[in-house]
C-alpha cells in the first residue's frame, strides 16, 4: 500500500518548563477566575457506568527524588471498553464519562485520579487488549512529553495475553506498568512512575 | 471508537520523527539529567488507545479565554505591556487542517515574572495578568488569542543563563499519540540563540519551526501587533484503501 509522503514536519517539543500549572492547571496554581475548573480535574458524573476506583502513585526522578512539579494526563475506554467519540465543535453534550483526566503531581510527586475500571479494547488483529490507561506526563526537564500506560495486576490472565505488555522481554520492567489492588471503600491501585533508575518505567515511542 | 470520526482523523499516525525533537538526556538544560530514561523507548504500533483522544467539543470556551489581557483584570484594566495578537493554523504532516481542538497558553509577563508560588525573578507581578489562555481550532484550524508580550527572564541553569521572550503551548490534536506541547519565539529575538532550552532541539531548521513571524498585514492598527505561529502536528497515513487500524 502507498501513502503520500508527509509534507510538513511536526512542531519541535519543548518541556513544558516549571511553569506548567499556569497553562495546565490554573486554579490549582492560583489562576482563579479565568476559568471555573481546570479541565480534566473531575472525570466522574452521575451517570458514568462501572467500577469507581482511584489510581494513584508517585513520581521519581534518577535520584530517587519525587518530581514535584509534574502533570500527568490520562485517557481511557469506559466500562464497555469503547472510547469516547470525538464531537463536531457544535456539539454541547458532555458524554457520561469522557476519559480524560489531567492532575498536577504534589510535592511529594503523588498524583490521584478518581475513575473507573475500564474494560478491554479490541488490539490488533481484533484479540482485546488487557484493561488500562494510557498515560502522558510532562514537567520541568522533560523535553518531551513521555508516554506509558497503567495496568492492573488484578487482571493477571488478560495481562498475560496482552499486545503491548508482551512486547516488554524482561518480567522486572513488566511490572513497571502494573498497578496492585487495595481494597477499601473505593479500590485504590498504586504505582510508582520511576523516570530513570533501577526501577525506570517502560515509556514508548508510538 | 465508534465510527464518529472529525475530518482527518482516519488511518493510522505516521511515525515520529525523534531526531527532530529534542532528546531526552541534554546536558545543556541540566533539568533534563536526573529525569531523561535510560532505556530505550518501547515501539508498537499505534492501538486504538493512541488513535484515539480526548474531545472539547462539549466546553463553551468563555468569552475572554483567548484574551491575556483582560482576562484575569483585577480592576478593570488592561495587562501592561506591547500588545499583541499572536495566531495560527493547527495542522497535520499532511498539511490538513485540525478543527476543533484545544490549544492552551501560558506565559510571563512584560517584565518576565509569572504568577507562580516557586517564581524568584525580582521583576514585578502586575495585577491584571494571570497569563493563561486557550482556544478551540475554528473549521480551518486557526487559533488567535490577545496578550502582551512576555519579557525575557534570568533562570537557575547556568550561572547567568536567560530566557528568550516565549509562550508555551499545549495541543491536544485528535488522537492521544499527537498529545504535544511546545514554545513559541519572537522573530528577530536574538536571545533565541543563546538559550540552553531553545539548544536541545539539535536542527536549526527544527528550531525556526517555533519561531513566530511578525504579521504587519493582521496588526491592529493603533492597537496590536500580529504574530503568526503555525503548530504541526504528526499526520495520518491516509485511507486510499482499507487501512487497519492497529499493528502496522
Amino acid at each position: 500500500m502507498l501513502h503520500p509522503t508527509p509534507t510538513l514536519k511536526e512542531t519541535p517539543s519543548q518541556t513544558a518548563g516549571p511553569y506548567v500549572h499556569i497553562g495546565m492547571t490554573p486554579n490549582f496554581c492560583g489562576i482563579t477566575g479565568v476559568i471555573d475548573a481546570d479541565p480534566g480535574a473531575s472525570m466522574l458524573t452521575p451517570d458514568t457506568k462501572g467500577e469507581r476506583i482511584t489510581i494513584t502513585g508517585r513520581v521519581f526522578d534518577g535520584s530517587g527524588a519525587p518530581v514535584g512539579d509534574a502533570v500527568l494526563e490520562i485517557w481511557q475506554a469506559d466500562a464497555d471498553g469503547a472510547y469516547a467519540a470525538p464531537m463536531g465543535p457544535n456539539s454541547n453534550s458532555r458524554p457520561a464519562f469522557t476519559g480524560w483526566g489531567r492532575q498536577p503531581a504534589g510535592s511529594d510527586g503523588t498524583f490521584v485520579f478518581e475513575t473507573i475500571k475500564p474494560g478491554r479494547v479490541a488490539g490488533p488483529d481484533g484479540r482485546p487488549m488487557a484493561p488500562h490507561v494510557s498515560v502522558w506526563i510532562v514537567a520541568r526537564g522533560i523535553n518531551i512529553g513521555l508516554q506509558t500506560r497503567i495496568y492492573f495486576a488484578d487482571e493477571a490472565e488478560a495481562n498475560a495475553g496482552d499486545h503491548v505488555l508482551n512486547k516488554i522481554m524482561d518480567p522486572r520492567r513488566r511490572e513497571t506498568l502494573v498497578a496492585h489492588r487495595q481494597e477499601g471503600a473505593v479500590p485504590r491501585y498504586v504505582l510508582d512512575i520511576h523516570l530513570q533508575g533501577d526501577r525506570e518505567t517502560v515509556f514508548f515511542d508510538i | 471508537m465508534t465510527g464518529h470520526f472529525l475530518p482527518g482523523t482516519d488511518g493510522v499516525l505516521f511515525q515520529r520523527d525523534r531526531a527532530w525533537h529534542p532528546p531526552a538526556d541534554t546536558p545543556g538544560y541540566k533539568s533534563s539529567t536526573l529525569r531523561a530514561p535510560r532505556h530505550s523507548l518501547l515501539s508498537f504500533g499505534p492501538t486504538r488507545s493512541e488513535m484515539a483522544g480526548p474531545t472539547f467539543g462539549h466546553e463553551r470556551l468563555g468569552a475572554l479565554d483567548n484574551d491575556l489581557i483582560r482576562n484575569f483584570s483585577q480592576d478593570g484594566g488592561d495587562a501592561i505591556g506591547q500588545r499583541l495578537v499572536v495566531y495560527g493554523q493547527v495542522l497535520d504532516e499532511n498539511a490538513r487542517p485540525v478543527p476543533g481542538t484545544l490549544v492552551e497558553f501560558w506565559q510571563a509577563n512584560a517584565g518576565g515574572r509569572y504568577r507562580h508560588k516557586k517564581e524568584g525573578y525580582v521583576a514585578a507581578l502586575d495585577p491584571n495578568f494571570g497569563g493563561f489562555g486557550r482556544a478551540i481550532t475554528d473549521a480551518q484550524g486557526f487559533y488567535h488569542f490577545r496578550t502582551v508580550r512576555p519579557g525575557a527572564y534570568p533562570w537557575p541553569n547556568g550561572g547567568n543563563d536567560w530566557r528568550p521572550s516565549h509562550i508555551h503551548f499545549s495541543i491536544f490534536g485528535h488522537a492521544f499519540a499527537q498529545r504535544l506541547i511546545t514554545q513559541m519565539y519572537f522573530e528577530g529575538d536574538p536571545m533565541i540563540w543563546q538559550c540552553p532550552i531553545v539548544g536541545t532541539i539539535p536542527d536549526r531548521a527544527a528550531i525556526e519551526q517555533l519561531i513566530a513571524r511578525l504579521d504587519r498585514h493582521n496588526t491592529t492598527p493603533m492597537d496590536a501587533l500580529a504574530y503568526r505561529f503555525d503548530i504541526v502536528l504528526r499526520g495520518r497515513r491516509s485511507t486510499m484503501f482499507e487501512n487497519r487500524l492497529e499493528g502496522n
